[in-house]
């Protein structure tokens, strides 16, 4: 007469907390996940076929797209790509200001993050805090290239022209200041009893299974596996800086959160190294005005905000490519969520949904 | 129509009239006030738009509210879903009956009027019975809405009511112990003879009163039911328009409900603070000293928004205010001061001491993350419960004692 029995509810791709266009099938046993079902492909813009379409220099804008929050470190991998290609090195002056920009990009990334995943626990007012700072980013991107969101700033072989004036005093400012910011973030969540609560031992992803998914970047090393692409293949001139690279103990929730806030902190660090020691000269290096890359095809990898952010190019010769491929970090993270989040409650999806922090312009491509 | 009739039932009425008309406008602006403090909080400008930094923005939500579409989902249960609005907002505004809201009546046009509606003998016991009943309201809300979200957000809202309702009796308990009455305008006189305020002797009590309060009024960061983040909006998705501003202004009538107990039992009501200090007698009066203060300050507060000068003319405004009011009060101006309007004061020292605990709730939102369903339940049972339980047998230990 009475029974049980398992609810099915679907939750996004419009909803509040799956962070964009997410849909996930959720079997629910009161308020117990039994089964995640996680459905992509709503922001699908086939940008890889797309690129089998447009010159070399044309499709610098739609890696933009992909990573819309970090679209900085997509233009990196995808020049850097290219470059390898074709065998050109960019000038040293070019490669600082790209680690600078990739580095503010990261602080921007997980200024984005942090606010969104405070918000999903229900902390709103960490979110205008982190909006601060995350603006005082964006003003220099705008600053630098004109843009707040899809840069397209950097070109193959370099930039495509010198920072402004007085720009690097800007940036120079902004790495003083951020790290008392970052208290002020640190103050309301770190031993905040009930954000302990909802994020310490949620989500635990053990070493083993991380490097068995593929997860790569704060996911990966929250588990404790210490493998970030700036230091294991050092790409533009990471290799020149010091830094640390953060690790967490038990691969949950609260340790991905610490690894990132370490991380912004040593994003901090290398932008200040980068501006001590950034030299004087040309930032274009000589590529021809019409790009074709020799035959043959490269696979370039970069650290993006995310993790392992890889392109593959396969060139016939032509000013097209031949196929185009990326890798993209939220894709491979969002496997893991299933695993994350079976046997835990509805209130820690979302916990688990940002603490993965997947772009969906990243995972749909 | 005799004097009896008037003073029985006429008098009630325009009291329950004017709480019921004035309440919406009231609660308008307290929302008005909880965006300008979150806004400065989160370092960002509340509303400024409409009319002078934004004073005319809850009548521009109210008209809103009102013209919207009222939409009935099709697969609703179309009368309980109209009826589940009103059964939450109807014993919010009940409750609202029994606060005293200063402790002495006074006459107008020869007729005696009480600064409450009414006061029965059993206020602590009507108030606990009629506030569980608006989670009636919610369930029927979230069940009838026929729509997942609404259901789990329901389903939550029930448990947590349930448990929090244990705790938050236990810690009532203790107050009675003291006072030997359940009537709200006694247990204010009690702390009157006893010259002090409850919260002192009841202070773990009044702890487990507060959190369970809040949880109880399903605020951040008990705020599960209509969790955003996970639910969308919990028990509310589906409503719009007036009914959906039934759920809202029940949620706040029961906020400013919370805050008068809150005062009532363990902050003395409209008592002057320190009731048992004798020094301190120049307070009966405090609002004529206090009122211009507040007013200058926060003219100067505004000049300072405007002129970028700190908070420089925030203070000179409030030394200003002090001065005159101070001057008010001993010159004897219009007799203010020697008449002791003693309901004039109590309302003062009640409404400012409310406004306290609705700041609290304000703040909270602005700091605290939201608790997940197992640790809330956890929290009620495991801590409340026994803590308030040990309350009442260390206050009724203390009563049997010292006596």
């Amino acid at each position: 007469m009475f029974r049980t029995e398992e609810m099915d509810i679907n939750m996004g791709p419009q909803h509040p907390s799956t962070h964009g266009v997410l849909r996930l099938m959720l079997t629910l046993d009161g308020e117990e996940i039994s089964d995640v079902r996680p459905v992509i492909g709503y922001l699908h813009r086939g940008v890889e076929k797309l690129s089998e379409h447009r010159t070399f220099p044309m499709i610098e804008p739609l890696t933009d797209r992909l990573d819309y929050v970090a679209a900085i470190s997509e233009n990196l991998g995808y020049c850097g790509a290219v470059e390898r290609l074709l065998g050109v090195q960019p000038p040293p002056r070019a490669q600082h200001i790209r680690v600078i920009l990739a580095e503010l990009q990261r602080i921007a990334s997980h200024l984005l993050w942090l606010g969104t995943h405070a918000l999903d626990l229900g902390a709103m007012t960490v979110f205008f805090y982190t909006f601060r700072e995350r603006e005082m980013i964006l003003d220099l991107f705008e600053a630098f290239c004109g843009a707040r969101l899809t840069y397209n700033s950097m070109r193959i072989g370099g930039l495509y022209e010198d920072v402004p004036a007085g720009w690097l005093d800007r940036v120079r400012h902004f790495v003083t200041i951020f790290p008392s910011r970052e208290k002020e973030y640190e103050d309301l969540l770190t031993v905040n009893r009930i954000f302990l609560g909802r994020t310490k031992g949620v989500g635990v992803l053990t070493p083993a299974d991380a490097v068995a998914l593929g997860a790569s970047g704060p996911t990966l090393r929250a588990s404790g596996v210490d493998y970030d692409v700036r230091r294991a293949q050092p790409y533009s001139s990471y290799d020149q800086f010091q830094f640390d690279v953060p690790l967490g103990t038990n691969g949950d929730t609260y340790d991905r959160y610490l690894v990132r806030m370490e991380e912004m902190r040593q994003s901090c660090r290398i932008v200040q190294q980068a501006l001590d020691r950034l030299p004087e000269g040309e930032v274009r290096a000589k590529v021809a005005k019409y790009i074709k890359p020799p035959a043959g095809e490269v696979y370039h990898v970069v650290e993006s905000p995310r993790g392992v952010q890889g392109f593959y190019i396969v060139s016939t010769g032509g000013e097209m490519p031949y196929r185009m491929r990326f890798r993209s970090p939220s894709f491979v993270n969002l496997q893991a969520l299933p695993a994350l989040c079976k046997g835990r409650l509805v209130a820690d999806v979302v916990a688990i949904i940002g603490s993965i922090d997947i772009v969906l312009g990243d995972v749909d491509r | 129509m005799g004097a009896d009739l008037v003073q029985q039932i006429v008098i009630p009425t325009v009291q329950i009239l004017i709480v019921i008309l004035l309440l919406p406008l009231v609660i308008a602006y307290l929302q008005l006030v909880e965006r300008k403090v979150l806004g400065f909080m989160q370092v960002r400008l509340a509303p400024r738009r409409v009319g002078w930094h934004g004073i005319l923005q809850p009548i521009a939500d109210a008209v809103k509210l009102l013209i919207k579409e009222d939409t009935v989902p099709e697969k609703a249960d179309r009368f309980l879903f109209t009826l589940a609005p009103v059964v939450t907002v109807i014993p919010a505004l009940a409750a609202l009956a029994v606060i005293p809201i200063a402790g002495a009546s006074f006459t107008l046009l020869g007729y005696q009027v009480k600064p409450w509606i009414t006061d029965v003998n059993v206020a602590v016991l009507y108030l606990l019975a009629i506030s569980s009943l608006g989670i009636y309201g919610i369930i029927l809300g979230g069940w009838a809405s026929n729509s997942k979200y609404s259901l789990l957000g329901a389903l939550r809202s029930s448990a947590q009511m349930i448990s929090y309702e244990v705790p938050l009796g236990f810690a009532i308990i203790g107050v009675l112990m003291l006072s030997g009455s359940a009537s709200l305008v006694e247990i204010v006189n009690a702390q009157k003879t006893a010259r002090i305020w409850y919260v002192l002797p009841q202070i773990v009590g009044f702890f487990c009163y507060f959190i369970s309060a809040v949880a109880e009024t399903n605020r951040v960061p008990f705020d599960l039911p209509e969790a955003e983040a996970e639910l969308v909006a919990g028990f509310h998705t589906e409503y719009s328009g007036m009914k959906f501003a039934f759920f809202f202004l029940a949620e706040y009538t029961n906020m400013i409900v919370v805050s008068s107990i809150v005062t009532v039992l363990f902050f003395g009501g409209w008592l002057r603070p320190f009731p048992n200090v004798a020094a301190l007698a120049w307070l009966e009066n405090g609002w004529l000293f206090f009122v211009p203060l507040i007013a200058g300050a926060s003219l100067g507060w505004l000049v300072d928004q405007k002129a970028r000068t700190g908070l420089r003319f925030m203070f000179a405004g409030g030394l200003l205010g002090a001065a005159v009011g101070f001057g008010i009060a001993s010159a004897d101006v219009m007799g203010l001061a020697s008449a002791s309007v003693p309901y004039l004061s109590g309302a003062f020292w009640f409404f400012l001491k409310i406004s306290f605990f609705l700041f609290m709730y304000i703040w909270f939102r602005g700091t605290y993350p939201r608790y997940r369903y197992d640790q809330l339940m956890a929290l009620g049972w495991k801590w409340l419960l026994p803590l308030s339980i040990l309350n009442v047998i260390g206050t009724g230990l203390a009563v049997l004692l010292f006596g």
